[in-house]
């Protein structure tokens, strides 16, 4: 290919070759990364498996000082903590993404949506310190106290009134999710076609009725790749989780007790863990990037099908 | 005037059209209850949906601010009970680490997003998804890894260790950033420069990334925000220090470390410089946010 | 028969005797929406105004008119699908039989129940089946009783010409239906509700002629089942159709207005105005 003809100058240039290799070779790297990030979790892991087996990974007890090391009670806690903050995270998250998408006037929209996506701009330790000092003695006095007494009968409110413990990491664990469910549930909300919508109204729906039985189902995809990220989010979060969860390696059964999440494990044992113990937290690091990798691709997947489908797929003979 | 003779009363039409109107008449009052109910339920919900931004922006700001004296920006970090403590060494340490990862994380995430902006295939739709998944991926996770890779291997702690983790956090971001920023740029105008003889790095360099700018800086900034407030990767690889270190291959201590660190000790002087170092990183991080979005309008608009 | 609520049965009532009917002077069919100087405008500046006629049961009427003559706005305002536009101000009476449809104390969802609507594109519900696409207008207004509902689907489905081809798959999805059916269900699902006028814009639009000849069939079927209100650009499907035609054309301050409304034939052949002439001529449009 020649140079252009209008100047003679020596530009400093690269043959389309290079340029395409230089940039394929980023992207290459790029996916080694990924790749070796698994690999090297895997290798570091290995060493647990041959020495305790797979059980470790269901067993029930985790006592490092007797060399036992059970990882149920974290798995546990991690899906309690998890379903804690889908539990509230879905209603609210959806009701949310209805009322922007559909239910403020213009001019409020994009503000609201705004604030609620800065929620996601707060470092995650800012939260673990805001539920530490602020909320936890709240939930100690105020919260968990009325809980007991409306659903104590349930048996998931036994115990003292801590504030720190499985519930209010489960609620900042919410708060944490829900800028991200919002956003997404949002647009795909948006994002389902006008004249289905017109199409309701004109039959005689109520507002209502076109929003819950026309246009949630239609976006039921989106909004199920929203709730998707967003469990993928909650299984991960460490830090925030860490610090208010109470760290107890027993399996928790009451809402008010302290637990303790894979992600709060390491994050707590990490730092001193030697010889098998070491091996059975990179086993835990391991699952948890598994499982999140699994995950989140799920999510994605889910999110991405519906802009390709361009949200409404009806076949136009 | 005319008289009409009407059909007979038995037409099955009229009749279920008396039935359907009997029954939306009767339903209305009900319908239109719960659709009142519905949508108030719906308002009601984003209102909680913002009720804790504004509480955790009120407590950072009245509980931080008083932390913020001179001390705090000059002094580093002292151990309990010694007075005139500060998070000089959180500062510069933070400085380090974001810098060094943002430097690592520009360039290969820029490229990256080229690859992905210019290529349709399903190895980019698979380096895609790879960097969307790595957007989600636990961030202990990555903490860990940087351990393997770096700390393992090398021996120590280092902030350059914590550096390569923060950059794990901030690439996928780019990444993803800079192939939107690209797409955004009309086909037409690397068509012109194509035929006119330009090379495609050529047409890259001096046609595509500049008309990419806004949305390529925007991009940065939020990584930026995103890798600043990060604490997981950094446990165990920059791991903390309680003194000033801006040689990066030692341990260095970070502003959300000692947020982290901070939170959970029962003495409230610490706590107290906890709040303001909680203040300081989300100025930081607003300002980031703000400001990316305020370059990418200016610049967006004076290109027109 | 004062209350604007409850909608009043119309002129063939339910009474068990023969009822004598006041019927409109200089004809004997009775009308069943009656538009007084309606005008149409999104924030201050009007699309359409001073439009009145009067729309006779079990007939076709035809707005017809170049683009941007405010056809569709004007055919919007009759089932009040102008309210979820906040910058749309509707003035003038459009009176569906006795009632006032824009009056505060109707309730835009019995309008719509009683004036039903088909648009350019098909719009089944895509996450529904096929009976349920053509029982939701009923369900949606809050009918429970199972049999009234599959005996409107029937009877719906049959009138639009759908019942063979759907009857042994009602369970399956829109998508599954050609762009021409997917219409025809789209008007099973708005003659469900058994409403008294059909508003149609421009239902032909998007299909091809095989199709479109279809569907211009069934609009003569049904006219003696509801009275139908259609929009079309196209003149021949007007002459085809209609019993009577409005002309709109879009005036100096862009605004649309009835330039002519009469017999489709008359205003076809012998059009009083020019501008009539003009566009039924081919002259523009």
């Amino acid at each position: 290919m020649s140079g252009g003809t209008v100047s003679r100058r020596r530009r400093f240039t690269v043959p389309d070759r290079a340029y395409r290799f230089a940039l394929a070779a980023a992207a290459a790297l790029f996916a080694a990364l990924l790749v070796a990030f698994v690999t090297a979790m895997a290798i570091q892991a290995v060493p647990a498996f041959s020495t305790l087996g797979a059980s470790f990974l269901w067993g029930t007890v985790w006592d490092p000082y007797h060399n036992i090391f059970g990882l149920l009670p974290f798995i546990v806690g991690t899906l309690e903590t998890t379903a804690i903050a889908l539990f509230l995270a879905v209603p609210i998250g959806i009701g949310t993404a209805l009322a922007l998408a559909y239910l403020v006037p213009n001019g409020l929209r994009a503000p609201l949506s705004t604030t609620v996506e800065l929620l996601a701009a707060v470092p995650s330790v800012v939260y673990g310190l805001w539920g530490l000092v602020v909320v936890a003695p709240f939930f100690a006095v105020h919260v968990e106290p009325t809980l007991t007494s409306l659903f104590g009968w349930t048996g998931l409110f036994a115990g003292p009134n801590q504030g720190v413990g499985l519930l209010l990491a489960g609620v900042i664990l919410f708060i944490m999710v829900l800028p991200t469910l919002v956003a997404i549930s949002r647009d795909v909300l948006a994002a389902v076609p006008r004249e289905q919508v017109e199409g309701a109204m004109a039959v005689g729906a109520t507002r209502w009725q076109v929003l819950w039985r026309v246009v949630v189902p239609g976006a039921r995809t989106g909004l199920l790749g929203a709730f998707t990220l967003a469990t993928g989010r909650a299984l991960g979060e460490t830090v925030a989780v860490a610090l208010v969860i109470g760290n107890s390696a027993h399996l928790a059964t009451s809402l008010k007790a302290n637990a303790a999440t894979i992600p709060s494990l390491i994050v707590s044992s990490f730092g001193e863990a030697t010889g098998t113990q070491l091996n059975v937290l990179f086993a835990a690091a391991l699952v948890l990037l598994v499982v999140g990798i699994a995950v989140n691709a799920l999510g994605r997947f889910f999110v991405r099908s519906v802009k390709r489908s361009g949200a409404a797929s009806v076949a136009v003979a | 005037m005319s008289v009409t003779t009407l059909d007979p009363p038995e037409d099955p039409v009229l009749a279920r059209r008396a039935a359907i109107q009997l029954a939306a008449t009767s339903s209305l009052r009900r319908r239109k209850a719960y659709s009142t109910a519905g949508i108030w339920v719906c308002r009601a919900f984003l209102l909680i949906a913002v009720i804790p931004l504004l509480g955790v922006i009120l407590y950072v700001v009245s509980k931080g601010l008083p932390a913020w004296n001179v001390d705090f920006f000059t002094q580093v970090t002292k151990p309990e009970g010694i007075p005139n403590g500060g998070i000089k060494n959180a500062i510069v340490g933070s400085l380090i680490i974001d810098g060094i990862a943002v430097a690592f994380s520009v360039p290969f995430g820029v490229v990256g997003g080229l690859f992905l902006a210019e290529s349709d295939g399903r190895i980019a739709g698979g380096v895609r998804l790879m960097a969307d998944v790595l957007t989600g991926v636990p961030s202990i996770t990555i903490g860990i890894f940087g351990y393997i890779v770096w700390v393992k291997n090398v021996g120590s702690y280092s902030g350059l260790a914590g550096a390569f983790a923060i950059s794990i956090v901030m690439i996928p971001v780019i990444m993803r950033a800079a192939e939107t920023a690209l797409r955004g740029v009309p086909g037409t105008l690397s068509e012109a420069a194509l035929s006119l003889g330009a090379r495609k790095f050529t047409i890259a360099r001096r046609v595509v990334v500049p008309a990419a700018l806004p949305g390529l800086i925007t991009g940065v900034l939020l990584a930026v925000a995103r890798g600043a407030g990060e604490t997981a990767p950094l446990l165990f690889t920059a791991f903390g220090n309680q003194f000033l270190q801006t040689n990066p291959t030692k341990p260095m201590e970070t502003m959300p470390h000692t947020i982290y660190t901070y939170s959970s000790q029962p003495y409230a002087d610490l706590v107290q410089i906890a709040w303001g170092t909680a203040l300081l990183l989300m100025l930081v991080i607003l300002v980031l946010n703000v400001g990316s979005r305020l370059i990418a309008a200016r610049l967006g608009r004076e290109r027109g | 028969m004062n209350d604007p609520i409850v909608a009043p049965i119309e002129n063939r009532g339910v009474s068990l005797t023969t009822q004598e009917v006041l019927v409109e002077t200089g004809n004997d069919t009775p009308c069943v929406m009656r538009l007084e100087d309606v005008s149409v405008s999104f924030d201050g500046r009007a699309a359409v105004r001073g439009i009145t006629l009067d729309v006779r049961q079990g007939e076709v009427t035809a707005l017809i008119g170049p683009s941007g003559s405010g056809k569709t706005t004007l055919l919007r305002a009759l089932n009040r699908m102008h309210d979820i536009e906040r910058s749309a101000v509707v003035t003038g009476h459009i009176l569906l039989g006795d009632t006032d449809v824009y009056a505060r104390s109707t309730d835009p969802t019995l309008i719509r129940a009683r004036v039903g609507m088909v648009f350019q594109r098909p719009n089944p519900f895509p996450t529904m089946t096929i009976y349920e696409n053509v029982v939701s207008g009923l369900r949606f207004s809050g009918v429970r009783n199972r049999s009234l509902l599959e005996e409107a689907a029937e009877s719906a489905l049959i009138a639009a010409a759908l019942w063979d081809s759907v009857k042994d798959r009602l369970k399956s999805h829109a998508s599954t239906l050609s762009g021409g059916e997917q219409q025809r269900l789209c008007i099973a699902r708005a003659l469900a509700v058994e409403p008294e006028v059909l508003l149609m814009d421009e239902p032909t639009s998007a299909l091809d002629p095989i199709a479109t000849k279809r569907i211009e069939e069934l609009v003569v079927e049904l006219k003696d089942r509801v009275t139908i209100i259609i929009v079309t650009h196209n003149m021949q499907q007007a002459m085809r159709v209609s019993d009577r035609c409005a002309f709109l054309l879009m005036g100096d301050d862009k605004s649309g207005e009835l330039i002519e409304f009469g017999p489709t034939a008359k205003l076809f052949s012998e059009p009083t105005d020019p501008r009539t002439l003009d566009y039924v001529n081919g002259r523009f449009g």
